[in-house]
């Protein structure tokens, strides 16, 4: 890449392609840029169709969403859906438990994580590899084969039907130990060295220079386990045999499938569901492509 | 960060040196472990212990209310007898030799399409990441009201465009399996995108200007630069979709429920169905053991292959 080049997109405003302009689209016609421009958009709406389709559903009056031929654009809008979720299902509860259960595994994971992969990126110790070659097989094994035993053992402790239950078997994670420990093995080796020499602490070392640094690495992270906690069906369906125990998901699925017909209660419950995790996403979007291109997923 | 060494005096003058190296290496190896202690201990408990105890109960018949009683390989001998089995494993090497290989590529071509600069590029690029974060549980739900024969929006389109199978999409059994596939496509498309996009910037443009100058097309550039380049990245997806479509359930269990006519159940359906379904923990367990043993094959061999063909810049 040339200088100027480089120099003129430091100038611009920020953008993610690290290409020049010149090359990227400067000798692309105006047909070919419209026709890109076409076919992107209408992609991406056609990709969003079940969620635009879930939030017009959710306004639309029951007699409305059962009419033939069934229309996208509602013809008459209501919000009295998002007023009976709250009493028809045990929606606030469900709601709490998965705010409790994603939000509580996302940050102690976070914490159990970085900390692991602190040790195996940073400290040379004795037998740094066998942990490693550990997590790496962990990393391969699919989650379902613990299940049972798992919820055997849980179960003997008295935890299913809880939150602690559902939480401390995902309090750490082999996938989040390799992410994080690829991206402290990226920043360079001198950081810490003059803070050891001044005789700080690995845990100063860690808390204060490190982890600072790992900002967008922990914020692509948290945004992964967050969204995978609250979007988990299957451990909640086996931890929890009852709507009120269970997560959003588990707990409209179970709704669904005694309770069919009402779309639009159904619809305005899915929607608030996705809420959080869509509002998330967008807040640190900008540090999620940063995670991603900056750590081990490359 | 925790040191417990109180120096006693040195007794030579060449040993301090050796020995407050020794020393301070313990210490190190001391705090790692430190470290490292919480996460061990609950990857020790919560995922070795139950994966060798799924061995264990897949030798077994158990049923949680009395307690395991050994019955050898007879769970596998049964396994290979049973056309539950044979069905469900079908259907999730259906599901992932379609999945995988369809997701993979939508990915590249969305990502080739999203690296150039055009306006709305920020807009489709939200839009196809957006399905991966959202919940399939939740939005299997819209899906399969969507796809509902009476009053499905997207089955009234296709049937205006004389698509239409006479019993609805997902109760029909020539068609659940497809429509449960095009939703794990859909899934997770935008995240491998992502993994391509970030794989897209990091190759330096000279390359193409050097290919450009050398009078290659754009086809020759593709297929000479950015394919070759891009080959950590392929590796990387189809691994991790292979992995993620062996995996499969959210969608199938919310929209079909493994139906029709065990059409859609897959191995982790049969799982959750023989496990907390029919409560025979055992014969669960023995599934859950060949998935694993299917699961690690796929991903050694996917990764040899792989390898080979990687290129490193």
């Amino acid at each position: 890449m040339s200088a100027p080049t480089v120099t003129r997109s430091r100038d611009a405003a920020p953008r993610t392609s690290s290409k020049p302009r010149r090359s990227a689209t400067g000798r692309k016609s105006h047909a070919t840029r419209w026709l890109l421009a076409i076919t992107s958009i209408f992609t991406g709406l056609v990709v969003l169709l079940p969620i635009i389709w879930m939030v017009f559903t959710a306004f639309k009056p029951e007699a409305d969403i059962v009419t033939y031929p069934p229309t996208l654009w509602p013809r008459e809008l209501t919000v009295e859906h998002f007023v009976e979720v709250w009493e028809r299902i045990p929606f606030a509860r469900l709601y709490l438990n998965t705010i409790i259960f994603a939000g509580g595994v996302t940050l102690i994971s976070l914490l159990f994580d970085s900390m692991a992969a602190y040790a195996l990126a940073r400290i040379p110790f004795k037998g740094r590899g066998i942990v490693f070659v550990l997590i790496l097989l962990l990393l391969m094994l699919p989650f379902q084969v613990t299940l049972i035993p798992l919820y055997d053992m849980l179960s003997g402790m008295g935890l299913t039907n809880t939150l602690p239950g559902l939480i401390i078997p995902r309090m750490t994670n082999a996938f989040g130990i390799f992410f994080l420990t690829q991206f402290f093995l990226s920043l360079p080796k001198d950081l810490e060295e003059a803070a050891r020499m001044d005789g700080a602490s690995e845990w100063r070392i860690y808390w204060g220079i490190i982890m600072p640094l790992a900002r967008p690495a922990l914020l692509t992270l948290g945004l992964f386990h967050f969204q995978y906690n609250w979007n988990d069906l299957l451990w909640p369906l086996v931890m929890s045999s009852s709507v009120e125990t269970s997560t959003l998901p588990a707990g409209l699925a179970l709704f669904m499938g005694q309770h069919v017909v009402e779309y639009g209660l159904l619809m305005a419950g899915s929607l608030l569901a996705l809420l959080p995790v869509v509002i998330f996403f967008l807040l640190i979007q900008r540090s999620f492509v940063a995670g991603i291109a900056t750590t081990g997923l490359k | 960060m925790t040191s417990t060494s109180v120096a006693p005096a040195p007794p030579t003058v060449a040993a301090p040196v050796h020995r407050r190296r020794l020393r301070a290496n313990g210490r190190r190896t001391m705090t790692a472990w430190l470290f490292l202690l919480p996460a061990l201990i609950i990857l020790l408990a919560f995922t070795l212990y139950p994966m060798g105890q799924a061995v264990y109960l897949s030798l077994t018949d158990y049923n949680l209310i009395r307690s395991a009683e050994w019955v050898g390989l007879a769970n596998y001998e049964e396994l290979m007898q049973d056309p539950a089995f044979w069905n469900a494993f079908g259907n999730t090497v259906l599901y992932a030799l379609v999945v995988t290989p369809v997701t993979v590529v939508f990915a590249l071509l969305f990502a080739l399409m999203l690296n150039q600069r055009f306006a709305g590029r920020a807009f489709s690029r939200t839009a196809i990441f957006l399905p991966f974060i959202v919940s399939l549980g939740i939005i299997a739900i819209a899906w399969a009201f969507l796809l509902d024969p009476n009053i499905g929006l997207l089955s009234y389109w296709l049937s205006l465009i004389g698509i239409a199978p006479e019993q609805g999409w997902l109760t029909d059994p020539r068609y659940a399996m497809a429509a449960v596939m095009i939703v794990g496509v859909w899934k997770n498309v935008g995240f491998y995108m992502v993994i391509y996009l970030a794989g897209l910037q990091s190759i330096p443009v000279d390359m193409y200007e050097a290919a450009r100058l050398d009078g290659a097309g754009p086809w020759q550039r593709f297929r000479s630069i950015t394919l070759p380049l891009l080959s950590n990245q392929t590796l990387l997806v189809s691994v991790l979709a292979l992995i993620a479509t062996l995996q499969a359930f959210d969608q199938i269990w919310v929209m079909t429920r493994g139906g029709p006519f065990f059409r859609t159940e897959t191995l982790v359906m049969l799982i959750y169905r023989e496990g907390f379904q029919e409560l025979r923990f055992g014969y669960a367990s023995a599934i859950s053991f060949v998935l694993l043993v299917f699961v690690f094959i796929l991903s050694m061999i996917q990764f040899g292959f792989l390898r080979r063909k990687q290129v490193t810049y």
